[in-house]
């Protein structure tokens, strides 16, 4: 028992700070012991609830989380045997979990750990949709309200319960299971969950819609999600996602000037730039890059890390980004690769290669309503002097961005342009 | 839990198939069906004739209504089932996954719904 037993206050900011540090963990084991997010939320509620009430009084035991997940599956088990008296089939649910029947698993540290990466994995199981499991995650895994998620993603509290309400249903109906995968199965279904962090990640960092360019909640989430898988499941892609994180975090001061305005790379600030976060999505780089199994998110990374290392925008590798976009064309044969390639290109061997290259992915019809593809030609074309295709360009990626920080940004460049 | 795989194909890609072709196809069928039946996941199966051969039935207000074939114009058309058994969903995806077709045209998932029969 603790010293402080006596101290109200003090036990007080206890249950808090255990409740930040081990509650996802706590419902993660729930989970498991309970078979069902909704009862396992409820008796991580009750279990919190009884902490408040005892540990004044007893003291904070000695492993609280062990102590959490007890108190949370006999307060479960309690209830159901209380509604059993009105439902005969919970009477059965009832001694199946009773914590006498069945193994007990709350205390080791290992099986702690593994209910984690279970839960992530049921979380963006791919047969939920992809905003089911966006919001599913944040909620279950990173303890985000149903009302913080709506705020972030711009909807209405009531679309994210619904989403998760039906997503919870799909989880239990089609007998998704709450388990990682096999190992045959861990690469296509770490994709899914890489994915679906990287568009928590950009959704923070580059807001598709609306006034805000960052919304840094959402983008520090997925970095903690990012740090958590790469910790607990540490195959080179999961590592390559956090660096790619890191590296485009480490610029966020630098990205927008102070009245809000975007400030693109080859114009940064670069002593505004984060160079723990730097050293720190280096090092990971180079650590997933030396398993030799990388993929699409460590290229990324790759790539970001040679930005980060030039002094200034003139002293960039662009022949080693080149190259690392030549390889990751062949990982992932996108036009937004493509695309990306080209605006690198053009920084190695002039805006006219770059201007071809973009020409070409345009004229397969790939891309045609992506704004960036029209302002990178637009750019292309104001630094060859062609004023009228740079206009044209303009005014056709001003149509299509449906982001407010972006729009100031290209019509300031379209009253930059010469007449 | 029980699941039943739904099998779409595009029948006019089975239709292009030389005679050797769909007979290597059929003969993975044939296998497909016997790993899952030793495998114990195997409740059921059929193949059905082509689409052609479909009629839709219907009553609205009192009256029976018989129309030719199905009626939405899709691309894949339903072609054949199997009833299988499975330990969850992550089970049900690794058999579909093996089903020929799925490298075909593609395979629908369901979990049957189960009532209870007190």
């Amino acid at each position: 028992m603790n010293e402080d037993a006596a101290d109200g206050a003090g036990v007080r900011e206890t249950v808090d700070a255990v409740y930040r540090s081990d509650s996802r963990r706590v419902l993660a084991t729930l989970i498991r012991l309970l078979g069902d997010f909704d009862l396992a939320e409820e008796a991580l509620h009750d279990a919190f609830t009884a902490a408040v009430e005892r540990w004044p009084r007893d003291g904070v035991p000695a492993n609280p989380r062990a102590w959490l997940v007890s108190t949370g599956r006999f307060k479960a088990i309690d209830g159901m045997r209380r509604r059993a008296r009105f439902d005969g089939s919970l009477a059965e649910l009832a001694r199946r979990l009773d914590p006498d029947s069945s193994a007990p698993a709350a205390g080791d540290e290992e099986g702690v750990e593994d209910d984690r990466l279970r839960l992530i994995f049921t979380c963006c199981h791919p047969a939920l949709p992809p905003d089911a499991q966006i919001a599913l995650t944040l909620r279950a895994v990173c303890g985000l309200t149903t009302e913080e998620i709506a705020r972030a993603f711009l909807t209405g509290p009531p679309t994210v319960a619904q989403r998760i309400v039906r997503a919870k249903a799909k989880i239990r109906d089609a007998g998704i299971p709450y388990q990682v995968p096999s190992r045959a199965d861990l690469p296509d279904r770490l994709d899914a969950v890489l994915h679906t962090v990287y568009l928590v990640f950009n959704e923070g960092y580059s807001a598709s819609s609306g006034t805000s360019l960052t919304r840094h909640d959402l983008s520090g989430e997925a970095i903690r999600l990012g740090r958590l898988l790469s910790e607990l499941l540490p195959e080179p892609e999961a590592v390559g996602l956090l660096a790619l994180m890191l590296l485009h975090e480490s610029r966020r001061a630098a990205r927008t000037s102070p009245t809000g305005e975007i400030v693109l790379l080859g114009d940064q600030e670069r002593s505004l730039w984060n160079r723990d976060l730097i050293a720190e999505g280096s090092a990971l780089v180079q650590r997933a890059l030396s398993s030799r199994r990388f993929g699409p998110y460590t290229l990324q990374a790759a790539i970001a890390a040679v930005h980060a290392e030039a002094p200034d925008a003139a002293a960039t590798d662009w022949a080693q980004i080149v190259g690392l976009y030549d390889v990751l064309a062949r990982a992932d044969p996108s036009p937004v690769v493509q695309l990306n390639r080209a605006a690198a290109v053009a920084m190695r061997d002039g805006p006219l290669a770059g201007l071809t290259l973009i020409d070409a992915i345009l004229a397969r019809g790939d891309l045609p309503d992506y704004h960036l593809a029209h302002s990178a030609r637009a750019d292309l074309c104001r630094r060859l002097g062609r004023t009228a295709e740079a206009r044209a360009s303009y005014e056709r990626a001003l149509r299509l961005t449906r982001q407010e920080p972006e729009r100031r940004f290209l019509e300031r460049r379209l009253g930059e342009l010469p007449d | 839990m029980r699941y039943l795989c739904l099998i779409y194909d595009e029948e006019k890609k089975l239709g292009a198939m030389s005679k050797a072709e769909s007979d290597a196809f059929m003969a993975d069928y044939f296998t497909f069906t016997d790993a899952i039946k030793k495998s114990g996941h195997h409740l059921g199966g059929e193949a059905l004739q082509p689409i052609q051969t479909a009629t839709t039935v219907r009553i609205r207000n009192g009256k029976l209504s018989t129309t030719d074939g199905p009626f939405a114009e899709t691309k894949e058309q339903l072609g054949g089932f199997y009833l299988i058994n499975a330990r969850d969903l992550n089970d049900a995806i690794q058999v579909a996954s093996k089903i020929p077709s799925a490298r075909l045209g593609s395979v629908e998932v369901r979990p049957i719904q189960e009532f209870d029969q007190q």
